[in-house]
């Protein structure tokens, strides 16, 4: 007898756990065959204030942790994701991409993990900068993680787009929240899966499924956001999120780069702040002595 | 054998002469004085006296249109055609003019806006030459600030400066938009115009090309239309946090790029092994420099409760000695309140402090009757949910508080939607170091406050603002990659 | 009862000692150069520089010394530029123990010039214990008013403060009723806190002033060293209610910095301070720049110095 197969409940990603929406409600995106993909979730305002708190948690564990430590999580990240290459695959399949193109799309997603992996202690030296004032001061300028961030993953490349949106953010200390593409969401769920499973300590990144349209309003105008990361709004949504973000002066990022393929340090200091500090340096007082 | 006579200094004013104020200034558009479309001028008053020194233009709608019109002319014309060591020399110029006229900047500055003599000279006007001198040096060097990057100018920048370091803004804002390659509309503060005027005067003798750099004065309204303006590319705006919220507002339907200094509510901390006589400094410093007229001021003090009495002891003490008076006077330490509006708004929150229950102390000090006058302030028994504890009140009053530990004083230092700078003395590196690490502010001063630098980048995390000026990191904010 | 109590008392001063309050070297760097910028002007200006004559120790520590170099000094000290009237008298003369006979002479008794004398195998301080305060009482007994002692920097900077601190204390018992100057030679210390340190250890045995330097080594008093001492002063006075003096000594030769320590003194003690009781200058060319000036503002003629004896 043929063996049943056991079917895939997606769920969303938060502090670490697995919850389903709060509001009990799914959407049921369609595959390119018009198959269906699954009973997504369609997270609620609720389910993103409860990932604020959870990402507002996890970020000051992660800011702390030394540069070399996240920089071991995010190499762990891509390992997982090695190890589950062919879950990823299939899932890319369903939503659309041919074989190649999803083979493709996973592998380059493994790599840019250990990319981001690598610049997690290293930006900060190449950016960084010791100033050389008049007066008798040791004066510094650091980059610290901005805190905690909503981010939109880009519509297109369910994978590449969500990790390439998340890594420069976490690579730097942050804390995040993504929604995922709307249309293409199971990658996004399974990525929690592997985030879970990676040593990332949980409220870093938490993953949201739903409707863009519903919870952007939430993500610009929450005061306990510090700032607000997308890559493919539309000119009104963009518009829109500038407005919203002067209830707390949140910072909009909206990347001119594809996030699928973009890499650069530049993309981490996009969510870093900028410290300058100041400390006297004493001199010696005495000439000595004489006899 | 004690002498009972008190030794006290003799007035010390510095002559005023060598400043040369024209009775009328119009705007400075296209390198040409320009009189203003409406044919409206306003005054500008000495806050010491209230006398009217100089009427200066009030810009409208037709006076902007006509300076990014030139800016925008001259950017594409010849500022972007120019090489970048020449475009380079060209603000070094700018620089040495400062410096050699620097006795009458600091004159004038104080004249105008209230400021002692003694910051003016030793600190506004140096600081100023030395910030276009700082960046004059980047123009041909700029492929060196972002590796791996190729940065081009954006264009017209549209700029507006606040009242109370109106040369030293106009030099944060002017120098580094011209070093990365941008032409210049600047706005200038009503109350206070007249420095910039005088920049504008050695922007010409500097044989800058005509439009590189346009002034035009005026209040809100001008700086509304200038931010409105659609042919500029960049807007940089000092001042309020609630007018820099109505910028990015005003702008979010465009690609303008924008940064924004706005206020703040500094911490200052005092830990209980810090160097006391240097931290009491540091307060007034903090505190009384420029009336209290700065945004990084460090206007809630956290003295760690064991060494609270000695502190207070000590800073009343000091402020005993503060001399407030004519801003002209060689010794004044404090001088006059910028405008009338302000004071106002000042002594309502020094009346808020009293109703809440927070014990005041001023010292006992003879102001002139002339003039907009606020004798430096302290509030102790503050609650932290108090007005005068949350709100910048861009004036000499500070509010004390205390604190037991340093995990306790961190989370109240935070405690705010501001994030400008702080301060921290200890004299243990390790906790100072740890303290400074988890302030949320982009200045943090150690052991020191209230130190300003051009190779220092400035700018606030929150509501205090976006992006950085000065250094470095200063360049970013008027380039694009 | 009363023998045990009092080195127990010893014991917990030497204990507060060790715990001198930290210095910000650049911090005081920046407050010394705000009382450089006060002008003094006119009549503060005036009253300042007569001041000033009025608190110089007006000082000679030669080799070469002789009675009749010291005559002259002491004549110089009562008269000091008889030209202007109404010049007040230094506050004292200053010499080494063995012409300090020679300068009682000079200037009889009761009258408004003390005589101090440096003690304790000045400048180095690097003598027997017994033989210091043997020095000091024949100091006292041939006349001198103050004695200006130095500490022993050696064991100072080995850390043994209890040394220093008694042998201020013995020297303290030894000058009986004449008030002892203890110079730290700051130029020594190395580091403000150590100066700190010091001052603290000086007046907590027993000082009555607290005064920079020996003037034989090229650092001498500079505004923020005395600063630190006066900070030192203060921070004594707020506890216990006492009044130290002070005296910057060596370096100090213009009128012009002269005044600037007056401005210090002013904002950092208060006028209380501002006398020759509590406040002296140590220093031998700094009157006659101050004459120079005071008789400029008298005739507003530039001087030269051809036209002030030198001794």
């Amino acid at each position: 007898m043929e063996r049943i197969e056991v079917l895939k409940t997606y769920k969303l990603y938060i502090g670490g756990q697995f919850p389903r929406t709060e509001s009990g409600r799914y959407y049921i995106p369609p595959g390119p065959d018009g198959k269906m993909l699954g009973n997504i979730c369609q997270s609620s305002r609720k389910d993103f204030r409860n990932a604020v708190v959870a990402a507002r948690g996890g970020l000051s564990n992660w800011a702390k942790r030394p540069a070399y430590n996240r920089s071991q999580i995010l190499y762990r990240i891509g390992e997982m994701l090695e190890g589950r290459k062919a879950q990823f695959i299939d899932e890319l399949v369903l939503q659309g991409s041919s074989t190649a193109d999803a083979k493709t799309e996973v592998e380059a997603a493994v790599d840019r993990c250990i990319y981001y992996a690598g610049w997690c202690d290293k930006f900060q030296a190449v950016f960084s900068s010791v100033n050389p004032v008049s007066s008798s001061h040791f004066n510094f300028t650091v980059y610290e993680p901005v805190g905690m961030v909503a981010a939109i993953a880009p519509e297109d490349k369910a994978l590449l787009g969500a990790l390439g949106t998340i890594l420069p953010i976490i690579a730097g200390g942050n804390s995040c929240v993504l929604l995922a593409s709307q249309s293409k969401p199971l990658c996004a769920i399974t990525l929690g899966e592997v985030l879970a499973t990676s040593d990332l300590p949980g409220g870093v990144v938490n993953l949201l499924t739903g409707f863009r349209d519903e919870l952007l309003p939430f993500m610009v105008s929450h005061k306990d956001v510090n700032a607000f990361v997308a890559s493919d709004l539309s000119k009104t949504d963009l518009t829109k999120a500038r407005e919203e973000s002067i209830h707390n002066l949140k910072r909009i990022i909206h990347h001119q780069e594809d996030m699928a393929t973009a890499e650069s340090p530049y993309l981490i200091l996009a969510t870093q702040e900028i410290k300058t500090t100041w400390h006297p340096i004493e001199s010696s007082i005495s000439g000595g002595s004489k006899y | 054998m004690p002498d009972p006579n008190p030794w006290n200094y003799s007035p010390a004013p510095e002559s005023a002469k060598q400043a040369k104020i024209a009775t009328r200034y119009e705007h400075f558009i296209n390198g040409k004085w320009t009189a203003p479309a409406e044919k409206d001028y306003f005054n500008t008053t000495n806050p010491s006296t209230g006398k009217k020194i100089a009427e200066v233009a009030n810009g409208t709608k037709a006076d902007i249109n006509l300076a990014v019109r030139a800016a925008r002319t001259a950017y594409e014309g010849i500022w972007t055609q120019m090489g970048a060591r020449e475009r380079g020399k060209y603000i070094y110029r700018i620089a040495r003019l400062i410096q050699e006229r620097a006795r009458e900047f600091a004159i004038i500055e104080t004249l105008d806006g209230g400021k002692p003599i003694r910051e003016s000279r030793d600190i506004d006007v140096p600081l100023a030459a030395n910030h276009f001198f700082y960046y004059a040096g980047w123009a041909d060097k700029l492929d060196y600030a972002f590796p791996n990057r190729k940065a081009t100018p954006l264009g017209v920048a549209g700029q507006i400066i606040p009242w109370n370091f109106p040369l030293l803004m106009a030099a944060w804002k002017i120098a580094p938009a011209l070093a990365t390659g941008n032409t210049v509309v600047l706005k200038p503060a009503e109350t206070t115009p007249l420095t910039a005027l005088k920049l504008a005067e050695i922007i010409a003798d500097a044989g800058l090309p005509p439009g590189v750099v346009n002034i035009v004065t005026g209040a809100g309204d001008t700086g509304a239309a200038l931010v409105n303006h659609p042919d500029i590319n960049k807007v940089a705006f000092t001042g309020s946090t609630t007018v820099g919220k109505l910028i990015q507002k005003s702008l979010a339907a465009t690609s303008k790029r924008v940064t924004l200094e706005l206020g703040g509510k500094a911490a200052n901390i005092i830990l209980e092994d810090a160097a006391i006589d240097q931290a009491v400094e540091g307060i007034v410093n903090g505190m009384y420099f420029n009336q209290g007229h700065v945004c990084c001021a460090g206007s809630r003090l956290f003295v760690q409760e064991s060494v609270f009495d000695e502190v207070m002891w000590k800073l009343k003490r000091r402020m005993d000695t503060l001399i407030v008076g004519d801003p002209l006077d060689k010794n004044t330490d404090v001088g006059a309140i910028n405008s009338k509006e302000q004071l106002k708004r000042i002594q309502s929150y020094i009346k808020a402090g009293i109703n809440s229950g927070a014990e005041i102390y001023q010292p006992a000090c003879e102001l002139p009757a002339a003039g907009n006058w606020c004798v430096p302030t302290v509030f102790t028994n503050v609650s932290q949910s108090s007005i005068i504890a949350q709100e910048e009140i861009f004036g000499p009053v500070l509010a004390v508080q205390t604190f037991r530990t340093v995990p306790e004083v961190i989370e109240k230092a935070n405690n705010t939607p501001y994030g400008l700078s702080a301060g921290v003395w200890c004299d243990k590196g390790a906790r100072l170091f740890q303290i400074s690490s988890n302030l949320d502010a982009g200045v943090v001063w150690g052991n020191t406050y209230n130190q300003f630098d051009p190779v220092s980048p400035f700018g606030g995390y929150k509501e205090s603002g976006m992006g950085r000026e000065g250094g470095l990191h200063g360049l970013a904010a008027y380039l694009q990659f | 009862m009363k023998n045990q109590s009092a080195p127990k008392a010893a014991e917990h001063a030497r204990h507060k000692i060790t715990a001198s309050p930290p210095v910000d070297q650049v911090g005081i760097m920046e407050r010394a150069i705000r009382f450089t910028t006060r002008s003094i002007k006119d009549e503060a200006k005036r009253e300042g520089l007569l001041r000033v004559l009025s608190m110089i120790d007006l000082t000679t520590l030669e080799g070469a010394d002789t009675p009749h170099k010291v005559r002259q000094l002491c004549y110089k000290a009562v008269h000091l530029h008889d030209v202007i009237p109404n010049l007040p008298t230094t506050a004292a003369v200053c010499v080494y123990p063995t012409l300090v006979k020679t300068a009682r002479a000079a200037l009889g008794d009761g009258g408004p010039v003390k005589i101090a004398s440096v003690a304790t195998a000045f400048p180095s301080g690097q003598g027997y214990l017994d033989l210091k305060l043997e020095e000091t009482r024949r100091a006292v007994g041939e006349g001198a008013d103050e004695i200006d002692m130095v500490i022993s920097r050696g064991r100072f900077l080995a850390g043994d403060y209890n040394y220093v601190f008694d042998e201020i204390a013995s020297i303290k018992k030894a000058s009986g009723k004449a008030r002892l100057k203890v110079i730290l030679e700051t130029g020594e210390l190395a580091t403000l806190d150590q100066v700190r340190r010091a001052s603290d250890i000086a007046i907590a045995a027993g000082a009555d002033f607290i005064k920079t330097s020996t003037g034989k080594i090229p650092s001498a008093a500079t505004i923020p060293v005395t600063l630190v001492m006066l900070l030192a002063i203060r921070d004594h006075h707020y506890k216990t209610g006492q009044m130290i003096g002070m005296k910057p000594a060596g370096g100090i030769s213009t009128a012009k910095l002269a005044l600037h320590y007056l401005v210090m003194v002013r904002e950092t003690l208060g006028q209380e301070w501002l006398t020759k009781h509590w406040f002296r200058f140590g220093a031998s060319s700094l009157a006659n720049d101050v004459l120079m000036q005071v008789a400029k503002l008298e005739d507003g003629l530039y001087q030269a110095p051809q036209y002030f004896s030198k001794d």
